[in-house]
């Protein structure tokens, strides 16, 4: 039988040390949006959100392990979400 | 014929397979919620005076508090994979149990701040979002439909792990064929992973 079966075991100290980390994250996030830094605030905020965004992505959902397809498609989608975002907020802003 | 009856026999799996199509399911999902976000930026970016007055409505404090729980969560989901694997049932059932009681818990909090906007006359359609105006009812409609989007999705991550749990407590779901497990759990980290931004978007950045 040829099933394609995974063998990597992830420890639970590496989760937890990811864990601790995001918490870590979300409460900077927050500390740097109480202070009034204008236009600057949101692009903390959101590079904070990026930079967690990619800590689950990369150890929770096991991305680290898998293959380069995989890894590319998820590149892909997400390349493609920066894009549309980037082509709507240029439109809106140069209209 | 025989040969279709001997084939029945070996069942074939493939789990990379599998894992594939959960992703393809996950982009979906990724690209819904993004939309969601770009409507937001737009409207915000319309609106900067009428979003920076409403987002200072919602509490920094429940949203902070929901953020920290779910992240808890998602770890201890992507533990009960490692558990699963190390054959270690009880353990299994232990990590699936903590996962569901704080989605429970995610889904209590959102109960009473919900209850509390609804309390302040704040729902869709209310008399007194329409009198705020425009701006107010934009904010508080995306608060609604994208906090309430990503709440559908707890209530269905909450089903998908009580049935994992179900199973892995039957034995049918074991270290031999923990693709269920693994599926539900990439479920659960896009759960959370739209939570990430749900949360700076609508608490933090006011």
């Amino acid at each position: 039988m040829e099933n394609n079966n995974e063998s990597h075991i992830v420890p639970y100290k590496t989760y937890g040390i990811i864990l601790s980390v995001l918490i870590v994250l979300t409460l900077i996030s927050v500390a740097v949006t109480r202070i009034e830094l204008a236009s600057l605030t949101v692009f903390v905020a959101i590079l904070l959100a990026a930079v967690k965004s990619s800590f689950v992505l990369i150890y929770f959902m096991h991305l680290k392990f898998d293959n380069k397809l995989l890894k590319a498609l998820v590149a892909a989608v997400f390349i493609l979400i920066a894009l549309v975002m980037v082509v709507t907020f240029l439109d809106y802003n140069y209209r | 014929m025989n040969q279709t009856m001997t084939l029945s026999h070996d069942l074939h799996r493939d789990d990379e397979a599998s894992k594939i199509g959960m992703w393809l399911f996950i982009f979906t999902e990724l690209l819904l919620f993004a939309g969601l976000f770009i409507v937001y930026g737009v409207y915000r970016y319309l609106n900067p005076v009428a979003f920076h007055l409403a987002a200072e409505e919602l509490s920094v404090t429940v949203g902070t508090y929901n953020t920290i729980i779910l992240l808890v969560s998602s770890a201890t989901m992507a533990m009960a994979s490692t558990a699963i694997r190390l054959k270690n049932k009880g353990m299994t059932l232990l990590l699936l149990g903590i996962t569901l009681f704080i989605a429970f818990m995610f889904m209590v909090n959102k109960f009473f701040e919900w209850k509390g906007k609804f309390g302040h006359g704040i729902f869709p359609g209310s008399d007194d979002l329409l009198r705020l105006g425009h701006g107010d009812t934009l904010f508080f409609g995306l608060y609604f439909f994208m906090t309430g989007l990503h709440a559908l999705h707890i209530i269905v991550g909450f089903v998908l792990i009580t049935i994992v749990a179900v199973r892995v407590n039957n034995n049918t779901l074991t270290a031999d064929n923990p693709v269920l497990l693994d599926n539900s759990g990439l479920y659960w980290h896009l759960v959370d992973l739209i939570w990430i931004f749900l949360f700076p978007l609508f608490y933090l950045i006011t």
